[in-house]
């Protein structure tokens, strides 16, 4: 506030001539509007990195993508050109759809028992600190975690991904949802209990539903980033080069974990389904991402 | 809501008991999934503890052939990447943050934040593979001519070093600041908005320019949220490990060069997980038992720097 109080004393002759309110010292004006070209600039820094990244993706991805490309088994050979990503596309879509089918139940349980019963209870608290904590657990760690409990005693398996993923898309959707659930107004409550409804059925039946098109919002943005995730699976997918459908038996393959391994390949064929396969996984993310946008202006429309 | 409780309890009611009762065990989820990270890397560490003793913390020699492994040069470059990247995304979140929220014209405010969340999901994985494919080949000239023009300066010249590979500290850093940059903007925006209107209106109403109304209101407003907002970045770029593995050069030395090849504990574990065996495996979950207790820690604080400004500037309007 120092320099606002010391405006007066810098204003030319305050008695003579009355202030020229709009007339502002040049100095002043002048680190003004160079700061707000410098925000503006941290803007462009920015947008230019993302930019040329994103550019370079669908340029060199768009050069390999096809139907076949989607489909097709991945070669076996680093070394052949072409070929496709159907097994690591399966694989993405079938492990995140498990991880998701177990974290959004468990999730938006979780956030009901934060603001519908626990409140400002002492456990209530804790586990909502404690949440927020798990968000930011690396999603490595959570891989070497699946690794000791699942994979050490079951094996390569898609349902270990699974698994890891959901631990991480479940603070996520835990936190989306309980700020949600804070939006619901308490007359619908009341309104279900006047109505002779216990606390189950008002949740379930009202404010679930009332807080519903938020929730999924949310729970999108936790598959968008889910889907991406490399980490985690290194340690308990395993990898194949044909169709594994099947979570819980044997090996299977994701997007992300090709584009890791083919990244580091000299060769030119391995190296362009990594392209391809960033593409595709990019594309899959903006997808949900815009999905979650949709609804939630939707929502907010609607309110 | 809490005085509906009695009637409700009152007459009993098995099926909203056993809800409760589900919520709750969904609830705590959180706490057993936590609780048993910590036990299972734990144990699996023990091994390697009781090979290495505190030397698997003071030794900066971390090698396979010889079963050796101290973990020093692995914290050491976690440490330099997170501040490199912290250097470059903090300046460049908080000018994006404060440009969206009090520079930009109210129309352009929403498709900026729009954007943002787009690039925010872009997957680690996929800056990886840009940076080891595209920049790290394309940037040793850069490091090359910056290592020249410092060459006779002191202290730049050991941070700047000659020997200049695409595949970096420096390079890490970077990536990790281009992906931690959405999350902190997007925090920091949050904390910004909370600054009451009334407080920016009477600084323009005693006639600051925009720039001094920023730091007379809404910086000394937002100051805590801010720092919160920082070291949740902190702790997204200490546990980011794809982008790191790709373009950190997997070399496990201490340097002050910021130009030569390091590495880092989550990249190591990445890179290294593949072939490794009982004692080495070991060592790599006791790297990420490591890495989980430091940013267990600076998220905690994070976090209650963000809640206490919350509940602060909460309490001021």
């Amino acid at each position: 506030m120092a320099t606002v109080l010391e405006m007066p004393s810098s204003a030319p002759g305050p008695l003579a001539t009355p202030p020229d309110l709009h007339a502002k010292h040049g100095w002043r004006t002048a680190k003004s509007s160079l700061m707000s070209v410098l925000m503006g600039l941290s803007l462009v820094a920015v947008m230019i990195p993302l930019g040329f990244v994103l550019w370079t993706v669908l340029s060199k991805g768009m050069g390999i993508m096809s139907w076949e490309f989607l489909t097709s088994d991945i070669p076996v050979s680093d070394r052949a050109q072409g070929g496709g990503m159907g097994p690591a596309v399966l694989g993405t879509i079938v492990i995140t759809g498990f991880a998701t089918l177990l974290a959004i139940p468990l999730g938006i349980l979780g956030a009901v028992y934060l603001h519908e019963y626990g409140g400002v209870s002492p456990l209530a608290r804790f586990v909502r600190f404690m949440s927020y904590v798990m968000t930011g657990v690396p999603s490595i760690v959570m891989g070497l975690f699946v690794y000791t409990v699942w994979t050490l005693r079951f094996g390569l398996e898609g349902v270990g991904g699974s698994l890891a993923l959901a631990c991480l898309m479940l603070p996520v959707v835990i936190r989306a949802t309980e700020t949600m659930l804070k939006l619901v107004p308490d007359y619908l409550r009341e309104a279900s209990y006047a109505l002779g409804c216990r606390k189950s059925r008002t949740v379930l039946t009202v404010v679930l539903p009332a807080a519903l098109p938020g929730i999924t919002s949310g729970s999108l943005l936790a598959v968008a980033r889910a889907a991406g995730e490399t980490a985690p699976l290194l340690f308990t997918i395993g990898y194949v080069t044909k169709n594994n459908s099947n979570l819980f038996n044997g090996p299977t393959t994701a997007l992300s974990t090709q584009i890791f391994r083919n990244a580091t390949s000299p060769f030119v064929g391995a190296q362009d389904r990594a392209w391809g396969a960033a593409l595709t996984l990019v594309a899959l993310a903006f997808l949900f991402t815009v999905a979650a946008r949709v609804i939630s202006a939707r929502f907010a429309t609607k309110r | 809501m809490a005085s509906m409780q009695f009637s409700l309890r009152s007459k009993g009611g098995h099926a909203d008991r056993a809800f409760a009762g589900l919520a709750l065990a969904a609830g705590s989820l959180v706490l057993v999934i936590l609780g048993l990270i910590a036990i299972t890397t734990g144990r699996s560490s023990v091994e390697v503890l009781q090979d290495m003793g505190a030397q698997f913390f003071t030794s900066d020699v971390w090698s396979v052939p010889d079963q050796f492994f101290g973990s020093l040069a692995l914290i050491y470059g976690t440490i330099l990447t997170s501040i490199i990247a912290l250097m470059f995304a903090v300046p460049v979140s908080l000018g994006i943050a404060l440009f969206v929220t009090q520079v930009a014209p109210i129309r352009l405010r929403t498709p900026i934040v729009y954007v943002m969340d787009l690039l925010a999901v872009i997957p680690s994985v996929v800056f990886g593979l840009w940076g080891v494919l595209v920049l790290a080949p394309n940037i040793t000239g850069l490091y090359k001519a910056i290592a020249d023009a410092v060459e006779p300066i002191p202290v730049l010249n050991s941070i700047f070093g000659p020997e200049a590979n695409g595949k970096s500290f420096f390079t890490a850093g970077l990536i990790l600041a281009i992906m931690i940059t959405p999350i902190i903007t997007s925090i920091s925006r949050e904390v910004i908005d909370t600054t009451p209107p009334g407080e920016r209106e009477a600084a323009l109403a005693l006639g600051a320019t925009r720039w001094e109304m920023i730091r007379g209101s809404v910086l000394p407003h937002s100051s805590a949220g801010l720092v919160g907002a920082v070291m949740l970045g902190l702790g997204r770029a200490m546990g980011e490990t794809i982008a790191a593995a790709l373009v950190i050069g997997s070399s496990q030395q201490i340097s002050s060069n910021v130009f030569a090849s390091g590495d880092s504990m989550p990249a190591i574990i990445a890179n290294q997980w593949g072939e490794a065996d009982s004692l080495h495996r070991s060592a790599l979950i006791c790297l990420g038992l490591t890495l989980f207790v430091f940013t267990i820690i600076v998220n905690m604080a994070a976090n209650a720097v963000v809640t206490r400004s919350e509940r602060r500037s909460q309490g001021a309007v």
